[in-house]
């Protein structure tokens, strides 16, 4: 690195301008929900336990002095849920949070390891209802047209002819192949169902989606449900979750979320098993929020990426142009 | 065996893929909120200089490619084969019709090339971005125009044609971008 280089290291990847903006939205933002009666709160970044997401990776450290062996850890938050689903257990009503969130590994001009994170319930809800209110924060927020919802087996029908639901490997693999480039088979070979799902998703769906108005994709195969519940759809169930894409930009991810404990653990354990044949740590099990969840009111909750919807409201290319030092120089 | 996984992946690394020597030129982070991380990779086959699109799953590897880029000067070209120097080693390389490839309408004896080696073999040769190069032939043009408009072709003394003003005549030497082909100014002898 050259000297003239180095010494400009020191300053912001973000205009001035744009963090006016930046500071805009999330007061037009905290607006929203105020007018809405949706409680602000804040809850613990670091935690004695984190998510079991096989595909997230976390943060870990310690609480310890110097020079005192410390066996404690503490896990940064991949996201805030399941500290505000203990709020919600204990009757909080609806809730909201903007904050850091920490995910390992994760750097490209839509990924930073640490990024902004809004989190938000409402009890009573449905997966649909919900829908409906982030589609009113986004017309405020970023002047889109009312958005649109589709069913992740529509999606799938619609650009590859095959039920996600139903598929089999061998089905998914013979109509995609004739859609991804040849040169792709010896690599993608290993993938299994969900990989496949998520590839094709990823790689020719995705960049089409809410390019006129913002797009929510809604019930998800059952094998990707996550914290949302199931329904049964003749053959199968479908997980009620949805995605929110603003011009090809993932921007959020919600649920109809599960409150299950006994449901809810069996995931977990699923997700360990997954991360020990992936050889990834093994977190221990969140033991307050599962104790919490038989508490939990039915409610939707939603995770939104407040960076993404910073870029897509100042037309920026990547998420460097809307952090004030973004991680390779933080 | 030295391997990278998706994320060592950046602009420059050399790996083998389907055999070949690339080096890669983009890598993408793709990751849905939930779920498998991929990496799109931009890649360039060094024999072919194609550039294709591939898709890895995070965590994924490729082998690293025994390739350097060695500083060499460019000796002569006895007809089917041009010969290189290695100015510390001394030793001597020569290389064929598919290997030079377009670079020989750019390289004049004793300019310093740099030759890709791939497992110690030559694998392509870069020109230096600027040679100063004579005109061979061009027509005559008008010397008083020196607002540069328009141009005329100019052929140099390595067989290589360049649009250059029409102020420009046989036998000047003039500086030339070799990534662009075009003409950059006169130069002195």
């Amino acid at each position: 690195m050259s000297l003239a280089q180095k010494s400009s290291g020191w300053r912001p990847s973000a205009s001035i301008n744009t963090l006016k903006q930046r500071a805009g939205i999330l007061s037009a933002l905290r607006h929203f929900f105020e007018k809405r009666g949706v409680l602000e709160v804040e809850t613990p970044q670091l935690s004695h336990a984190v998510g079991t997401d096989p595909f997230l990776h976390y943060f870990s450290t310690d609480f310890s002095l110097p020079n005192i062996p410390s066996t404690h850890m503490l896990y940064l938050q991949t996201s805030p849920e399941f500290a505000m689903k203990r709020l919600l257990a204990a009757h909080s009503g609806p809730i909201f949070q903007i904050c850091k969130a920490y995910r390992n590994g994760e750097v490209g001009h839509l990924h930073n390891p640490e990024f902004t994170l809004l989190e938000w319930y409402q009890p009573g809800f449905d997966h649909h209802a919900l829908i409906q209110d982030v589609d009113l924060l986004l017309q405020s927020v970023l002047h889109s047209q009312p958005g649109h919802s589709i069913s992740y087996q529509a999606l799938f029908e619609t650009h590859f002819h095959f039920n996600p639901h139903t598929a089999t490997l061998e089905e998914i693999r013979k109509k995609a192949l004739s859609r991804a480039h040849s040169w792709e088979n010896s690599l993608i070979d290993r993938f299994d169902k969900d990989t496949w799902l998520q590839y094709l998703l990823a790689t020719f769906i995705e960049p089409t989606l809410g390019q006129e108005s913002p797009c929510y994709v809604y019930d998800f195969p059952q094998s990707q449900a996550a914290l949302a519940r199931l329904r049964r759809e003749d053959t199968f169930f479908v997980a009620e979750r949805f995605e929110v894409y603003v011009k090809g930009i993932e921007l959020g991810n919600g649920f109809h979320e599960l409150c299950d404990p006994d449901e809810q653990k069996q995931r977990f354990l699923n997700d360990l098993q997954i991360r020990e044949t992936q050889r990834c740590p093994l977190p221990p099990l969140d033991q307050h929020f599962l104790a919490a969840l038989s508490s939990l009111p039915p409610c939707a909750g939603i995770a939104m990426g407040i960076d993404r919807l910073i870029m897509l409201a100042t037309q920026a290319s990547s998420i460097k142009e809307v952090l004030s030092f973004p991680f390779e120089n933080s | 065996m030295t391997m990278y996984s998706t994320n060592e992946f950046k602009s420059g690394l050399k790996v083998m893929m389907d055999n070949d020597p690339c080096s890669i030129v983009e890598n993408e982070f793709v990751k849905p909120g939930k779920g498998q991380a991929f990496s799109r990779v931009k890649i360039r086959n060094l024999k072919t200089g194609r550039v294709i699109e591939r898709t890895f799953k995070s965590g994924d590897t490729l082998e690293a490619a025994d390739v350097m880029d060695v500083d060499m000067q460019y000796l002569y070209c006895d007809g089917s084969h041009w010969h290189f120097m290695s100015p510390e080693t001394f030793e001597q390389y020569a290389v064929d019709d598919t290997v030079i490839g377009d670079a020989k309408l750019w390289l004049k004896e004793q300019d310093t090339c740099i030759v890709t080696l791939w497992n110690g073999l030559p694998l392509s040769i870069m020109p230096p971005n600027f040679v100063t190069l004579k005109i061979i032939e061009t027509d005559p043009g008008m010397r008083g125009d020196t607002s540069g408009g328009g141009g005329k072709p100019a052929k140099l003394e390595t067989g290589a044609v360049v649009r250059v003003p029409l102020f420009i005549q046989t036998d000047e030497i003039i500086k030339v971008d070799t990534r662009t082909g075009t003409y950059v100014s006169r130069a002195k002898e």
